[in-house]
């Protein structure tokens, strides 16, 4: 570890990775610093991610790789069963990733670009000088060191305080913030293929439980819920528990994750001088699917691309580092996210009853493939209504 | 005040992301609660788990 860096890069995870993947790319000596004493574990993810989506990144490789995905299904809060078969299965559809290997084999390539990465090494302070940041304080075990950097990425999760020293408030709402529990369990009967998730006010207020595939009989079996409808005696552990009794009583449980995914609006800006903020940490995951390995991947590497043009320029100003912060809320992933906030907001109101007519008309097309995008212009067809009470992303979707 | 049930928690930062004070800091595998803390009880509420509660005492 060198007391100057271009770029500091803050956790270790697919943001942080990709950051500091793409900064030793293009040159630049980059520093991952990752507070856990291993990359990677303990988990925190149901692991799932579309093909094409992962595409964009790496290529697959079974070493982490634990199911494929071809098929889906919905379960109505009535325990009706929308099966999405996508036609084009075989190509498309999704992963279950093993992230203990997928996180480390990330971080391996960003080593092998020409990072430094140092584990067991918190960042517990940033430097700042004149209101800019300028580096961080790093700590390992009992030892601190200042490490100065150009530009600090702030990858540092969902737990993320690096951007909250700086000044920036990060904090997520109650009512947006995913209360999770998943269990991975195995002996358990399953469809080895198909991502299933169960909806409904009694099985997961505000949220959803999903089942992904692990392998033969074995899933991530997880639930979450809005951290406004939690409390003692009705957490998310309560509904998860409840839900593996009836389903699985004779699984065994191999691994215990907790978590917390916010499907709040992303940060209204996620830069400042010197200082870029990226994946969870900026609470750019899907609000309506809790999907943010994509995302964090996404804005990781943007932020190193856009990290590297300033710091050839020799201008790390918030105004400078902008050019980020607008680059992906124009992109493709900026505006689905914008689109899914109104789609969540929208399906979190609505009682079951409607839950139940929305999913049984849906459930009568035939679709060709199924993207978020698809099924949300599928329930608005099913349901013209909605077109009215959803006038804004109705016309986003045209 | 509030108290961590460390029995119980799984470390994994839920809590953290709510606190309006910025009073909560995961530190690898256990949770910090700095003196900022207000008792407000949002982080207990959220727990997935139910490992943090707030205690009144005089
Ligand atoms: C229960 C659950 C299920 C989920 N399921 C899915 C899913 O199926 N598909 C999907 O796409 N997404 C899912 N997600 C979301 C997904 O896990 C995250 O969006 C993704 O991990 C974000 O990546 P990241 O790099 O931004 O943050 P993380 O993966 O959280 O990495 C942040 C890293 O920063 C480190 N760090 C934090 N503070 C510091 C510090 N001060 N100094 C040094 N290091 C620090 C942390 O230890 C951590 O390793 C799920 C989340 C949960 C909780």
């Amino acid at each position: 570890m060198k007391s100057k860096y271009d770029v500091l890069v803050v956790g270790g995870g697919p943001a942080g990775a990709l950051a500091g993947r793409t900064a030793a790319e293009k040159g630049l000596s980059v520093l991952i610093v990752e507070k856990r004493p291993a990359i990677g574990a303990p988990v925190r993810c149901a692991e799932g991610i579309g093909k094409e989506a992962l595409h964009e990144f790496i290529d697959p490789d079974p070493r982490w790789i634990s199911a494929d995905m071809t098929g889906a299904a919905i379960v109505a809060p009535d325990g009706f069963v929308m099966r999405l078969d996508s036609a084009l299965a075989g190509g498309k559809v999704g992963y279950v990733l093993d992230r203990k290997i997928f996180d480390r084999e990330l971080v391996w390539k960003a080593s092998e670009a020409g990072a430094d990465v140092a584990v067991k090494s918190r960042a517990a302070a940033p430097i700042m000088e004149n209101g800019a940041v300028k580096g961080a304080r790093i700590e390992f075990a009992g030892k601190t060191t200042d490490v100065k950097a150009d530009v600090v990425i702030a990858a540092d999760g969902v737990e993320s305080k690096f951007s909250k020293w700086c000044g920036i408030d990060t904090t997520v709402p109650v009512r947006e913030i995913m209360s999770s529990v998943q269990y991975v369990m195995t002996d358990i009967d399953i469809d080895e293929h198909a991502t299933i998730f169960y909806l409904g006010n009694d099985v997961a207020p505000e949220g959803y439980l999903w089942v992904f595939p692990k392998g033969k009989r074995s899933a991530n079996v997880g639930i979450g819920i809005s951290g406004k409808k939690s409390g003692d005696g009705h957490r998310a552990k309560d509904y998860l528990d409840r839900f593996v009794k009836k389903t699985f009583p004779d699984g065994k449980t191999i691994e215990y994750i907790p978590g917390g995914v916010s499907v709040c609006r992303p940060l209204d800006c996620t830069v400042a001088d010197g200082l870029m903020i990226t994946g969870d940490a900026a609470r750019v995951v899907d609000p309506l699917t809790g999907g943010g390995i994509y995302n964090a991947m996404y804005t990781g590497r943007l932020a190193a691309e856009v990290a590297a043009e300033c710091i050839e320029k020799g201008d790390v100003s918030k105004k400078a580092l902008m050019k980020y912060d607008r680059a992906w809320r124009e992109s493709k992933m900026g505006k689905s996210i914008e689109r899914n906030y109104h789609v969540k907001e929208y399906l979190i109101k609505q009682p079951d009853a409607k839950l139940n007519d929305i999913i049984h008309s849906v459930s009568k097309i035939d679709m060709q493939d199924f993207s978020t995008i698809t099924l949300i212009k599928e329930i608005i067809k099913a349901n013209p209504k909605l077109v009215l009470e959803l006038g804004a992303l109705a016309a986003s979707l045209r | 005040m509030l108290n961590v049930r460390r029995d119980i928690c799984g470390y994994c930062g839920c809590c953290v992301s709510v606190c309006p004070e910025g009073a909560l800091e995961l530190i690898d595998a256990y949770l910090a609660v700095d003196e900022k803390c207000t008792s407000c009880g949002i982080c207990a509420k959220v727990c997935p788990l139910g490992a943090l509660e707030v205690t009144h005492e005089k």
